[in-house]
């Protein structure tokens, strides 16, 4: 148990700079997720955190000790990575009790501890079998049974769960959160799927191109998200994104006036956020989407429509026991609080103004 | 081509290539430099010393007429070699990748010769070919061919070309036929859907496929036939009759051990050196471009 | 075309090609099964006689006169501790040297390995007068150390562990460092164990190899009781005076073959897998 400080961390290979100062502090027992597209530098973080690649500046403290020059294994951290890293040639608890070997722990309180993480995990049964004997739900067990087994100060995941189909995905991350929550560890988990994040985090970081773009709960992400980037990455369906103007009493988009208060001068260009799940069906509302796509989900229908003959394509959530149709035309309202307002250049959301009009 | 993950420190990997590059200074690169050193001296009569000739015992060795006759013997020894062990090889291979019953039992009697010695090798097919007990050699006299290898020069090389080529057989068998399993079968599949039949399939996609492993097994061959044969020559005709059989290798070994030529035998060697490393630079350029090729 | 009716023409092919390489040695197999008058009594019967055990006997207690009575189970001896010394010797210090090579950086890396790549280049009997030199000047004439050392300085398997120990991802060497272990541990407990199919083919390769050894062991060895089994083969085909007993050179052959057939049979599925690794 203890906590996890970054401080103004940077990265750079050569002449380019790929982590652009990340500062976080992470609580005891806190989970911590960095979520963001391939290459944006999450995982170059994390092996930043567990040693595995020096920091070009800032620092990294482990419960108030800085540990940038310490070497991975005497940080007293744990790690699960993406490919399990089991060793092959090794049986379940022989590569759980590696880690244990290497510290010269006793022989008993070796099994005992493989003993108590392989309950915890249900793994009783396999401890004699080899990686290759095990499907991928096993292994990924077993690798985070080799990081329970240790009781280090901070758990590290580096997107564990990216190898198995999406059944196990699900089952796992609840899984992994009871075992977080249980355990108390603190941890900063890595992952591309926003789902996954949004599930297990306490925290989020969304990353973006080496920027830290926002930091908080996912449901203050979700809902006041800081950046159009982080508006179009949380969420799913995606948000739209769409270019308009403040106008009088709102912003114009493709000709519908949608009522909110602008900020800012009219006439000014601003790009307009709103979310599939937010548009309501309005016989006369400000939008008319002429249907051109629909995906049908079952509980749910995503249709995709165009405002007007050549006009942008907005999606919209509606209930899957609406039927409609393509090429019919359906009119949608947006509530003012559920519009979101963007920068056009800085990407950053434009002031407080959800107040409803 | 280097990891992206390494451990820090030159001291330990210091440590772990000591034995090895010890073993390899004392039993390699001195040597190697000594007989460059010993290829531009000469000795005289009586071993005492030696003064630096410069390239004197190279052009010596070059207009030699032995020396010419070695190259010449060599040449056509390694290229015979080379063939009679890359023909039957290919063959086979292409007949083992056909059955499937008995495929392992095939690879594995394929395999045996490898296994053997080249000197044993020579003592084997000296016998069948032996003027007196050879039972080969009786049912050529019988069909009217005058066989005898301690005399004729021709028949000689003949001999040891077959014993040595035997030996080879298996090698190439085995690269040629990891490289036809190497060939993906769809593309196979897809030039039959296309009307190509057998014949034209092996010429036209087999065959090309097939070239950087034939290249590289042709190098393989031509460095075993110039160096690994030396027992089989010692073994079976001591390069003779009259020299017939001589090769490079063997004139080495014989102009400096038993002629105690020092200067010439090392010249020769670094003519040698010269050779395998051509040999080897090119292999290793085609292996490259054959690795992105794949 | 007819399957079934083409499928023949591969077997046929296929043993007739068992047929060319099994024959030399049918032949002698014959031979060491029958005394010499048969074999003399040419052509020689291709039905295997009554005598091997005798002859096999004989060859191995005593020799020939030809050898001055050498007995061929010494030179066999003297052989198998060659190409054990020659198989391990190498590995032993090629592992090592790949590990350093592969997974660490510093300076002068470029150097040594292309130091030890070098000897791919020059196989021993081109720098045989020298190696002679210093082989005698080290005092190691007629002994073990002599026979093997010159023949482990080369790169072949040094190159093929590097080759795979590149292969090894990354991500374990991280759980690695993470676990705890020293890269000397981390050479044993992993490196070495995934290592094992890439060991037991390079023990094949180069345990034949050094069985073969022909020029080396004629130079460096003088007394008749460190021959090798491929070179004092040599002197039981006398020419001129005493009649050669080829019913015990038969034999002989035969024996000087079994060890390394044994050890290829024994290991062919990692073998041929290895081999074909090696060169690439």
């Amino acid at each position: 148990m203890a906590t996890l400080t970054l401080d103004a961390i940077r990265k750079s290979y050569g002449e380019r700079e790929v982590v652009h100062g990340i500062t976080c502090a992470v609580a005891d027992g806190e989970l911590v997720v960095v979520v963001g597209p391939s290459g944006c530098g999450k995982s170059t973080l994390l092996r930043m955190v567990a040693g595995l690649e020096p920091v070009t500046s800032g620092t990294v403290s482990i419960d108030g000790r800085v540990v940038n020059a310490v070497e991975p294994k005497d940080r007293d951290i744990a790690m699960v990575f993406q490919n399990y890293a089991l060793y092959p040639h090794m049986s379940v608890f022989d590569n759980m009790a590696y880690g244990l070997k290497m510290r010269k722990m006793g022989r008993a309180e070796i099994r005992e501890r493989v003993a108590r993480a392989a309950r915890i995990l249900q793994l009783e049964d396999l401890l004699a079998r080899k990686p290759r004997q095990l499907s991928g739900g096993q292994r990924q067990r077993v690798a985070m049974g080799r990081a329970i087994v240790r009781d280090p100060k901070i758990f590290l995941f580096d997107e564990p769960l990216s190898n198995l189909d999406a059944q196990l995905r699900v089952q796992m991350r609840v899984e992994i959160k009871q075992l977080q929550q249980e355990l108390g560890t603190t941890s900063l988990y890595v992952t591309h799927d926003q789902v996954e994040a949004m599930t297990l985090a306490d925290r989020l970081i969304v990353m973006n191109a080496g920027t830290a773009d926002q930091i908080g709960p996912p449901l203050a992400l979700y809902e006041r998200p800081a950046t159009a980037f982080v508006a179009g990455f949380i969420g799913s369906p995606a948000m739209n994104l769409l270019h308009g103007r403040i106008a009088e009493r709102g912003v114009v988009v493709d000709g519908a006036i949608l009522r909110c208060n602008g900020p800012g001068e009219p006439g000014r260009p601003v790009l307009v956020g709103l979310r599939p799940e937010h548009m309501e069906l309005a016989a006369e509302g400000p939008l008319s989407l002429r249907i051109e796509l629909l995906e049908r989900l079952g509980a749910d229908t995503i249709l995709h429509g165009r405002q007007g003959a050549d006009g942008l394509v907005i999606s919209a959530r509606v209930s899957g026991t609406i039927q409609p149709a393509i090429g019919e035309v359906l009119g949608f309202a947006i509530r003012p609080e559920r519009i979101h307002l963007f920068d056009p250049e800085s990407k950053r959301r434009l002031g407080d103004y959800a107040s409803a009009a | 081509m280097e990891r992206r993950v390494v451990f820090s420190g030159w001291v330990f990997p210091a440590l772990l290539l000591m034995p090895q590059l010890a073993v390899t200074f004392v039993f390699f690169f001195w040597p190697a430099g000594q007989a460059i050193l010993q290829s531009v001296e000469r000795g005289d009569a009586f071993g005492l010393s030696t003064r630096f000739v410069g390239l004197e015992n190279f052009t010596a060795v070059l207009a030699d007429p032995a020396y010419l006759a070695s190259v010449e013997v060599t040449f056509v020894f390694s290229f015979a070699v080379a063939f009679l062990a890359l023909a039957p090889g290919l063959l086979f291979a292409v007949m083992a990748d056909k059955v499937v019953r008995g495929a392992a039992f095939y690879k594995t009697v394929l395999l045996l010769p490898y296994a053997v010695a080249p000197a044993i090798a020579g003592v084997l097919w000296l016998f069948l070919f032996n003027p007196s007990v050879g039972i080969i050699a009786v049912a050529l006299r019988r069909a009217g061919i005058d066989w005898n290898v301690v005399l004729n020069g021709r028949q000689a090389l003949l001999l040891v070309i077959l014993a040595a080529a035997w030996k080879q057989i298996s090698y190439s068998f085995l690269f040629f036929l990891a490289g036809l399993q190497a060939i993906p079968k769809a593309l196979l599949e897809a030039s039959a859907i296309d009307g190509a039949s057998t014949r034209r399939r092996f010429w036209t996609i087999v065959f090309p496929l097939l070239a950087p492993t034939s290249f590289f097994l042709l190098v393989v061959n031509i460095v075993y036939a110039f160096f690994d044969t030396f027992g089989i020559i010692h073994n079976v005709t001591q390069g003779g009759p009259a020299k017939a059989t001589e090769i490079l290798v063997y004139k080495v070994w014989y102009d400096g051990v038993v002629g105690l030529d020092l200067g010439s035998s090392a010249a020769q060697s670094v003519i040698l050196m010269a050779i395998v490393i051509a040999l080897t630079a090119i292999q290793f350029r085609f292996i490259e471009r054959r690795v992105h090729y794949a | 075309m007819s399957a079934r009716r083409a499928i023949w023409i591969p077997h046929a092919i296929l043993l007739a090609g068992l047929a060319l390489v099994l024959f030399p040695i049918y032949v002698a197999l014959v031979a060491s099964s029958l005394t010499l008058r048969d074999i003399l009594d040419t052509p020689m019967t291709l039905i295997p006689g009554p005598d091997i055990f005798a002859n096999y006997r004989a060859a191995l207690a005593t020799g020939t006169t030809s050898t001055s009575g050498q007995p061929v189970a010494a030179m066999l001896l003297n052989s198998l501790v060659m190409a054990l010394a020659i198989a391990i010797g190498k590995i032993a210090i090629s592992l090592p040297s790949a590990y350093a090579v592969a997974f660490f950086r510093f300076p002068l890396r470029r150097v040594c390995f292309w130091a030890i790549f070098v000897t791919l280049m020059l196989p021993v009997e081109v720098r045989i007068i020298p190696t002679y030199k210093i082989v005698a000047d080290l005092g190691l004439i007629d002994r073990y150390a002599g026979l093997t050392l010159p023949l482990i300085a080369s790169a072949t398997a040094t190159l093929l562990f590097r080759q795979f120990f590149l292969t090894i991802p990354d991500e374990l060497v991280e759980a690695a460092k993470i676990d705890g272990a020293s890269p000397w541990r981390f050479f044993i407990d992993t490196v070495i164990p995934l290592s094992r199919t890439n060991i037991a083919a390079l023990f094949v390769i180069l345990f034949i190899y050094g069985w073969n050894q022909y020029l080396w062991p004629l130079l460096v060895t003088n007394s008749p009781a460190m021959t090798t089994i491929v070179i004092g083969i040599r002197q039981m085909i006398g020419n001129g005076d005493a009649q050669t007993a080829w019913h015990l050179v038969m034999a002989t052959a035969l024996l000087a073959m079994l060890p390394p057939v044994a050890v290829v049979l024994a290991m062919q599925r990692w073998f041929v897998a290895g081999l074909v690794e090696t060169e690439k």
